[in-house]
């Protein structure tokens, strides 16, 4: 079944040349009180290739759902955009007017939020509320509204397509309701899909499932995700790229298998040692053994310290880790990490 | 379906406790219709009690009542004193009149209050909210006794509104449309005086529900997939705001007998409260019964009303969420 | 309550915990794992069956008399957030609980709390600040030490770790491990999240659909499992994502 929206062939030649989303130095703030700001996000950059999955690795705190916000300028009201541009499919979002804004949330690039049952209307069919992502792009017609939305949610609910439709958000499972959220996101056939922490409140099966469905996107539909998560063994498991968030910096962004193997900068590789390891193989001896988590917290350093976010955590830190923040270092062709290990 | 049958049992249940409280608080306050006359030196005390006998006012309270539940039952409310006239259709054409007035007033100030709380919501802090606040505040510390002698006051010196009455004496003889401007004129200064009171307390209930909503994140995930801002607003924020909404326009429906006795009196509309100010103070035992249970019929059937519209607005309230 | 085919939440469970070992409950969503938690803290009642704790079954006390033993079974549930009350400080939730006993001194109370707000990691500056000012981390650290304010015997974390970063659920995994050690707590670990589960407990019990369905040591569990269930929670389980020469890098 091919799907009218979107030409893969025509994707995967395009894909090629240029990339669906480019940010660029994006730095945004929130005001606290008068004159007194906090940066969210500092200098970000990377790139979106069409039909890519790019995982953004960040935890709380990081500046990830600030990062999935701007890009469809969401902010609350005391979030600013202070430097940057997001390029989308050649224009620059961050100076669109809120019309064509507007036009393009849900239709070009769709959210998905995080907490399913919070981001449904509580008293609106569910099948309704994929309808009216539709009504507000372009599907006026009632009679095809009906019928593209019978399409997705089939799509995603083979069976008990019906029931599902007709259901209320809190007469669902969580996983059925996180599929609703995707069946929203992709009705209007978007060519990037934004998913912030969609498996957060699900269990290990429904967890798999869901993320197959994110595949299924990519493979028949050409769909690029973007997939932020704190949690590594998602993106192990499903993303091309995978873009590490510290303290709203990037601290290196490469393919998968470097980022998550091979780790360059010392936060992803902390990170990645928190995780209880599969334990095929140990025995008792090793149960129970400190796992080498990170020390501290994540301070609000706010505006007075001027090195490395994460040196106070660091154990590889060293002289200028405290006075300057690190730039980025091609270590490879692909794989960048800002970290004055790797040079400056 | 059971739920319904529970709800309307309860409403059977409370008339008719109603129904016992007012027969027994009339009944025992002391003296009766007939005390008027004793006091009268030329109505001879024999007639007095012959009246009595007569309204079977002399027998005892609790066979009183059974009796007087028996007609009720059958559609006989009584007999007033005052009027010389069955009890029944004289309080429905008073009803009637009190119907118009407060249907007409609660269409107006609810007809007001959403768009105003809506707006309020929406930028709050701004000046719209602040003016808004300020004028409910404004009517909040007003007693709508004031306003309605001020109202009247402004109707007797302009000239332009007549100063009580439902119709003026030629109605009958106006076109119809003439009618229709008679009663406007007739009916615009009471509605305006129970508009401008309800309207604080709608208005702040609207705002303050529709200021929860918004920030919720199921609006703001909608804002995400391009919804359009006025389909936000009345599409999705209001809806999820209702619920104590619907409660308030249950009250609204339950009082609109009730709630408009002060401003019927003050400015002479014919409606149920001058009736009933009249048959209490003169101890017109079955119109003082008759009217409250009436307003009682009225008030439980807004309950209702609000019950069955959240039963029915909210699905949360009917269905037991089956998985996790 | 409800109407409709009465469908038994958790059916002929069988299971005992020894004293100062952690037991994990392990099993999907709608296994009957929370069910199980709330029966043994004693906030709902079993249908039938008995609970032996401390030499009693609590399953048959009445509610007098279960005033007693609720200071020994304590909970710890999910969401740290809806767990805290959003206008008290971190002292004054920590030293909660001691006010219901009635018997404490004001200076003995104060005292208590900041030492364990100590026991949980938290500084003193944390004291004094509410909920809302904590990072999630922190949170649970704080519901923990509310935890262990009555001196419980009995820990029950259902899903404690499960909404937390992963670097905080190293942290908070290493100090459920030093409080056990240097406070002799039983622990009763319910999580879908199998590797953390091996990671910490001394057994592992598998809950499906209201049943355990099969129970022992870790290791033993994930070599040879014997029962669907627990070859699908193996299945989902996280691939080694890091190659062993990172491991050894500390």
């Amino acid at each position: 079944m091919t799907n009218p929206l979107v030409d893969r062939a025509a994707l995967q030649l395009h894909s090629l040349m240029t990339s669906l989303l480019e940010v660029r130095n994006l730095e945004v703030a929130y005001l606290l009180r008068a004159s007194v700001a906090s940066s969210a996000i500092v200098n970000v950059s990377f790139d979106v290739k069409a039909g890519e999955i790019l995982g953004v690795l960040g935890e709380s705190g990081s500046g990830k759902s600030t990062l999935a916000a701007s890009m469809l300028g969401l902010l609350p009201a005391n979030g600013k955009i202070q430097r940057g541009s997001i390029l989308f499919e050649g224009r620059d979002l961050l100076q669109a007017e809120p019309r064509e804004l507007q036009s393009i949330r849900g239709r070009r690039i769709a959210l998905i939020n995080q907490e399913p049952l919070l981001a449904l209307h509580p008293t609106m069919r569910v099948g309704d509320q994929v309808g009216e992502v539709l009504a507000a792009h372009q599907y006026v017609d009632k009679k095809s509204r009906r019928e593209r939305v019978r399409q997705v949610l089939a799509g995603l609910f083979p069976a008990e397509t019906e029931r599902i439709s007709s259901s209320y958000p809190h007469q669902l499972s969580g996983g059925e309701r996180q599929r609703i959220l995707i069946a929203q996101a992709i009705a209007c056939g978007p060519s990037l899909v934004i998913a912030d922490e969609p498996t957060a409140s699900l269990d290990p099966t429904t967890q798999r499932e869901i993320l197959s469905v994110f595949e299924g996107l990519r493979r028949d539909f050409g769909v690029a995700i973007v997939l932020i998560t704190h949690n590594p063994s998602l993106l192990a498991v499903l993303a091309d790229r995978v873009l590490v968030l510290y303290a709203g910096r990037v601290a290196e962004i490469g393919p998968t298998e470097s980022v998550l193997s091979d780790s360059l900068h010392p936060y992803t590789r902390a990170l990645l040692r928190c995780l209880p390891s599969p334990l095929f193989g140990t025995n008792a001896v090793n149960r129970r053994i400190k796992l080498p988590a990170i020390a501290g917290d994540l301070h609000n350093l706010g505006l007075l310290s001027l090195g490395c976010r994460f040196e106070p955590r660091c154990t590889d830190r060293f002289e200028p880790c405290r006075t300057r923040e690190p730039v980025k270092v091609w270590a490879t062709d692909e794989h960048v990490v800002s970290c004055f290990k790797y040079g400056s | 379906m059971r739920f319904l049958l529970r709800r309307l049992a309860h409403a059977v249940f409370l008339l008719f406790a109603v129904s016992i409280l007012t027969y027994l608080f009339a009944s025992l306050v002391p003296g009766d219709y007939f005390d008027e006359m004793r006091l009268n030196p030329q109505i001879a005390p024999q007639t007095v009690v012959a009246l009595r006998a007569q309204y079977r006012l002399d027998r005892p309270l609790p066979l009183r009542y059974v009796r007087w539940l028996d007609s009720v039952v059958h559609g006989d409310l009584g007999y007033s004193f005052s009027y010389n006239s069955p009890v029944a259709p004289l309080l429905l054409v008073r009803a009637r009149n009190t119907l118009v007035l407060t249907l007409t007033a609660a269409l107006l100030a609810w007809g007001l209050a959403l768009p105003l709380g809506v707006r309020s919501a929406e930028h709050v802090g701004g000046l719209p909210d602040a003016l808004v606040s300020w004028m409910t505040a404004g009517l909040l510390v007003v007693p709508d006794v004031v306003l309605a002698l001020g109202l009247l006051l402004f109707a007797a010196r302009s000239g332009w509104f007549p100063t009580g009455g439902l119709v003026s004496i030629d109605f009958d003889s106006l076109s119809l449309a003439r009618k229709l401007l008679d009663l406007a004129l007739h009916i615009m200064l009471p509605v305006s005086v129970l508009v401008l009171t309800a309207l604080p307390l709608l208005v702040r209930h609207v705002r303050s529900a529709m200021i929860g909503v918004l920030e919720a994140p199921f609006l703001q995930a909608a804002r995400g997939h391009g919804i359009p801002r006025r389909r936000l607003l009345y599409r999705y924020a209001l809806p999820a705001a209702a619920n104590p909404l619907i409660s308030l326009f249950g009250f609204s429906v339950g009082t609109l007998l009730s709630g408009s006795l002060l401003v019927e009196v003050v400015m002479s509309w014919p409606g149920l409260g001058p009736l009933l100010v009249e048959a209490i103070l003169s101890r017109d035992l079955y119109v003082v019964i008759g009217g409250v249970l009436l307003s009682t019929l009225f008030l439980v059937i807004g309950n209702l009303i609000a019950d069955l519209l959240l039963y029915w607005a909210d699905p949360r309230t009917r269905v037991e969420s089956p998985a996790k | 309550m409800n109407s409709g085919p009465v469908v038994p939440a958790i059916n002929e469970v069988s299971f005992s915990i020894a004293p100062g070992i952690t037991l994990a409950l392990v099993g999907e969503s709608g296994s009957g794992k929370t069910t199980l938690a709330l029966c043994l803290a004693c906030f709902e009642r079993p249908t039938s069956g008995r609970i032996w704790f401390g030499g009693r079954d609590i399953a048959a006390l009445k509610e007098k008399q279960l005033r007693v033993v609720r200071p020994q079974i304590q909970l710890v549930f999910q969401d740290p957030a809806s767990s805290l009350n959003p206008r008290l400080t971190a002292h004054e939730i920590v030293t909660e609980p001691l006010l219901l006993q009635r018997n404490w001194q004001e200076r003995q109370m104060r005292e208590r709390g900041f030492a364990l707000l100590e026991r949980v990691g938290l500084s003193m500056e944390v004291a004094s600040r509410r909920a809302r000012e904590l990072s999630g981390g922190q949170r649970q650290r704080l519901v923990i030490a509310r935890a262990l304010s009555l001196e419980p015997k009995l820990l029950i974390l259902d899903e404690a770790l499960s909404a937390l970063d992963c670097s905080t659920q190293a942290q908070i995994a290493n100090l459920l491990v030093e409080l056990q050690t240097s406070s002799a707590l039983t622990f009763l670990f319910i999580t879908h999240d199998l590797a953390m589960a091996a990671h910490l407990a001394d057994e592992i019990a598998v809950m499906n659909r209201g049943q355990i369905v099969e129970q022992g040591a870790p290791e033993r569990l994930l070599a040879s499992p014997q029962h669907d269930a627990t070859r699908s929670l193996i299945a989902a389980m996280p691939r080694a994502i890091v190659r062993p020469h990172v491991f050894g890098a500390c």
